[in-house]
């Protein structure tokens, strides 16, 4: 492992012990996790595992069509099946039904125009996507409310649908929101510099069309809801496949009008989230809760995987005209790029996804002059909202796709481009004057770009490859390719996330945050943070996260953000715990604090070991049933800090790929895959790789597999696993990860994001080494998924020409 | 319908409705909710327990299928149920689990498999594994867990 400063030179790696300590740290080593006892023997608790006495089951009634207009909801029948207790059209949720919240405002750019048009909990009027509810059914079990379901009557006139995003724009289009002039979600123009000046002095102007499309998240766990409104404490719980617990409880409590205080979420062990467990609100969680509380009842939901297909949200079609113009020796002058971002039915998380496709395109290179225009567009598919990378693929594919056109149009070596275009150490921090999705300035806080890219050339040995492989292998009818491809990625972003750290009598730390967890592993990673600066056991460790009872100030777990800014609220909190039992065992054993070592879980004289208190005693001592906590202290051994950044870290990498096509059969088989990254600070390098391998089997996915299909109808044609097609084990290859570590200035242990990492750069890289084992001048990849249909398509397209 | 059979080595007697699936029997019925469902037609794997020592998906299968039957669910894995066996500790030691939904599948699909196969190949591997899916892990660490736990 390599640890670089921004100037080049080694940096001590942060070792998240505090000086003066002795213990081996935790931090930068491969612990353990401590919550997979509880995963492994099938006694972790997910949503669907809550059965409470009493409990009934939801069914919904939702839209066949994805666009007309709803007549009439006729449920007689349906209320009158045997077991279904109620049933729910919008009529019956009178004031409640009220459009969900804008979750994320648009950030302030000038000129920005944007029209929030969010949702109903259940259609009023029109239906915008095929699976909008319509009508819920509460049943004494789930069998019971589909079978209701086919009871009620729904009659709805189809209006031609919006599906084809350039078509959407047209004037003859059908409009989705009928109260806009058209169906333009919004506009918003970012500029740099002067492209039309750069391009009017470029040798070389490369102008493509790029498209991306729709696929699902396909978390393994269907989302769920269970409430119960216990009416002797007068409290909602809530139980909710979220990534957001805290939101989620602040929002339910405005809208069903009870104190926050009142209303408790909980996100157990939720089974994969992926950004589309983030949501808020999603229908389903606006009515369990609201239908717990008008039956007196406890009620659960949980959604099956062909509800999921049209349900749960989507990401990833966009249209792009985009264009680079370089000087002779392959240096970006500057870039312009105008997209097309699909939004769905509903916009509720505003333009997070297309803001982070502008700022991603600009990578780790220096594009001086950079004009980067969207418009979003409303469909009538299933709403759109983040799904790993959120957008930032897309940004990714174009950059990189014109880097390599523009390489093989001028006769430069791909990664020699890369190299000539990287920004150098001494730019950071390096400010891109466009604005990020986090309404700050996009700036890099910090990073090493070359070194990453040439250890990433030399490991999948790219050199070589070209030089001799790749023609002896061609020599003998093989074709084979090799890509490789960067990105920077913004991670760890605002506003805040907070961290209670307490040690119990007992000797036992128990650490409560606010982020909900997806098998990020944060029971783990944050346990070994607090360990290390309290010099205890990292299994004496209980984190508690994803339970607004325990913590009730934060936002969620997104935008690779949990480690970062949880990670170092968690960190703050035990150094003020830290302090504070060194002050004490300082009072009671008359010596200075500095005199003072912590290990072992004790605190003890510095050369007298058996002179001091294990933290259990010392928090005994801090919480006395007699005598006097003094003013200006707090009793027991706990303290809470929050950590805020002002704007997200950096992380950055480059894949590389080795791959043979078969052009007869359009099968690609990926003969290596190399991941050298980036994130900062590593708290755990076994579950860093694994983020990485997931992440990179995601993005295997949407580039060969993964493709959501709509027909001009708007009916989505492949809602299954059988039709639908994630990677299984056959088709990720083994991933061979390099780790490198530039620090962030933005928090103290150094922390950049990494959850989404792998699966940024696949589809580019993919695209190019595809490309390149074909060989063939007149075949370009210009389009994701490009699934073996496509690629054969494309391949005798190119023979034609 | 009356339905008697045994899961994990303890009997159980229940009248069910005959249209009630196997994995809602397993998880409402008898407690056991170790058992996850993914996907209800029987491709995420995530259901998969031991039907009479063969692995099979419990979401396309009824409750009274199974009457007659020795059925074994992830919470029959280890002795007492907390203790982890040898193929639970390598999915701990390699980090071949990340949200842990898809787990049960894999480890009783896994079950079966290293009881026929003791000493794999990695294809082998790969091959018994692509009957399950997991978004999270990229397959690569739970190769590598089956690996460690037949070497060991």
């Amino acid at each position: 492992m390599s640890v670089e400063t921004n100037d080049g030179a080694p940096a001590p790696p942060f070792t998240g012990t505090p000086a003066g300590s002795k213990a081996t740290p935790y931090v930068n080593s491969r612990v353990q996790r401590n919550e997979d006892a509880r995963l492994l023997t099938g006694r972790a608790r997910f949503v669907d595992d809550v059965h409470l006495p009493g409990m009934l089951h939801v069914a919904f009634v939702r839209s066949d069509y994805a666009h007309g207009r709803l007549l009439s909801v006729d449920a007689a029948a349906a209320r009158e099946r045997a077991g279904v207790v109620a049933v729910y059209t919008s009529e019956d949720l009178g004031a409640y039904s009220k459009p969900a919240p804008l979750l994320v405002p648009p950030p302030p750019i000038a000129g920005l125009v944007f029209h929030a048009c969010t949702h109903l909990p259940l259609a009023t009027g029109k239906v915008r996507h095929v699976g909008e509810p319509i009508a819920m059914i509460v049943a004494e079990s789930r069998y019971i409310a589909e079978d209701a379901v086919r009871d009620v009557v729904v009659d709805i006139e189809p209006l031609d649908a919006v599906v084809d995003l350039e078509a959407a724009l047209g004037p003859e289009a059908p409009r989705v929101h009928e109260h806009l002039a058209s169906n333009a979600a919004a506009h918003v123009v970012q500029r740099k510099g002067d492209y039309e000046a750069a391009r009017s002095r470029a040798d070389v102007v490369i102008t493509r069309r790029f498209l991306y499309d729709r696929g699902a998240s396909a978390a393994i766990e269907n989302r769920a809801v269970v409430a119960q409104w216990d009416t002797q404490a007068e409290e909602l719980t809530i139980w909710d496949t979220t990534q957001a617990p805290i939101p989620i409880r602040n929002g339910l409590a405005t809208m069903l009008g009870l104190p926050e205080s009142q209303v408790r979420v909980v996100a157990p062990f939720v089974g994969g989230g992926f950004g589309p467990k983030i949501m808020m609100f999603y229908p389903e969680e606006l009515l369990v809760p609201w239908a717990a509380m008008q039956l007196g009842r406890p009620v659960k939901w949980t959604e099956d995987r062909q509800e999921n297909f049209y349900a749960t949200t989507q990401e990833r079609g966009q249209v792009h005209e985009a264009e680079m113009a370089l000087t002779k020796e392959g240096l970006i002058l500057g870039v312009s790029d105008t997209f097309l971002f699909d939004t769905g039915a509903y916009d509720p998380y505003g333009l997070t996804i297309p803001i982070n496709t502008q700022c991603t395109l600009l990578g780790p290179y220096d594009i001086p002059n950079y004009h980067t225009e969207f418009t979003a567009v409303f469909t009538n598919k299933t709403i759109v909202t983040p799904v790993r990378g959120a957008g930032r693929q897309h940004g990714v594919f174009v950059s990189e796709r014109l880097l390599d056109i523009a390489a093989r149009q001028m006769g430069i070596d791909r990664v020699e481009i890369r190299k000539r275009n990287l920004l150098g150490p001494d730019r950071f921090p390096h400010n891109h004057e466009i604005m990020f999705q986090d309404s700050a300035p996009l700036v890099y806080d910090s990073g090493n770009y070359l070194p990453t890219l040439e250890q990433a050339a030399e490991i999948i040995g790219y050199e070589q490859f070209v030089r001799d492989e790749q023609p002896r292998l061609r020599a003998e009818g093989k074709h084979v390719g090799v890509g490789i491809a960067c990105y920077v990625e913004g991670t760890g972003i605002g506003p805040y996330e907070g961290a209670r750290v307490t040690v119990e009598p007992s000797g036992r730390v128990r650490v409560a945050t606010g982020v909900g967890t997806q098998g990020q592993g944060h029971y783990t990673v944050f346990a070994q943070i607090v360990a290390d600066v309290l010099a205890v056991e990292v299994t004496n460790v209980q984190v508690i996260t994803g339970d607004t009872r325990e913590f009730q100030w934060g936002t969620g777990t997104f935008a690779s953000r949990g480690a970062v800014v949880a990670g170092s609220a968690c960190h703050a909190a035990a150094l003020a715990v830290r302090e504070k039992a060194l002050a004490l065992a300082a009072r009671l054993l008359e010596v200075e604090p500095a005199a003072l070592d912590i290990e072992g879980g004790r605190v003890f004289v510095r050369g007298a070991a058996d002179r001091g208190f294990t933290l259990g005693d010392l928090a005994g001592k801090a919480n006395p049933l007699r005598g006097a906590v003094k003013p200006g202290t707090k009793p027991g051994l706990e303290a809470t800090e929050y950590f805020g950044p002002d704007r997200g870290s950096t992380a950055n990498g480059v894949h590389a790929i080795l791959v043979e096509v078969d052009p007869e059969t359009a099968m690609v088989e990926i003969k290596r895959y190399v991941v050298v990254h980036d994130c900062g600070t590593i708290i755990n390098p076994m579950l860093v790789e694994g983020q990485i391998h997931g992440g990179v089997a995601h993005g295997i996915g949407n580039a060969f597999y993964e493709q959501l299909i709509y027909d001009e109808q708007g009916q989505l044609l492949n809602a299954s696993f059988m039709d639908y097609l994630l990677p299984t084990a056959t088709d990720v290859p083994p991933i061979e990860t390099a780790h490198r570590e530039t620090p962030s200035p933005y928090n103290v242990m150094g922390l950049k994001g990494v959850g989404e990492a792998g699966c940024i750069p696949t589809g580019a890289v993919f695209a190019q080494a595809v490309e390149d084992a074909l060989g063939d001048p007149r075949f370009e990849i210009r389009e994701i998924p490009i699934s073996p249909n496509t690629l054969f398509n494309l391949i005798t397209e190119a023979r034609r020409v | 319908m009356l339905v008697r059979l045994t899961v994990n080595g303890a009997a159980y007697e229940r009248d069910v409705e005959p249209r009630l699936l196997l994995s809602d029997f397993l998880r409402q019925d008898l407690g056991l909710t170790g058992t996850h469902v993914g996907c209800e037609h029987g491709v995420c794997g995530a259901c998969t327990i031991l039907f009479d020592d063969e692995p099979v998906r419990s979401c396309i299968m009824l409750a009274v299928q199974a009457d007659g039957h020795d059925l074994r669910t992830v919470e029959g894995l280890s002795s007492d149920g907390t203790a982890l066996n040898p193929l639970q500790a390598a999915f701990r030691e390699m980090h071949a689990l990340q949200c842990g939904f898809c787990t049960p599948g894999f480890l009783m699909t896994l079950t079966a498999f290293l009881r026929d196969h003791p000493h794999p190949t990695g294809l082998e591997i790969r091959d018994a594994l692509s009957a399950n899916l997991c978004r999270c892990t990229g397959y690569q660490h739970i190769v590598e867990a089956v690996t460690r736990v037949c070497r060991d």
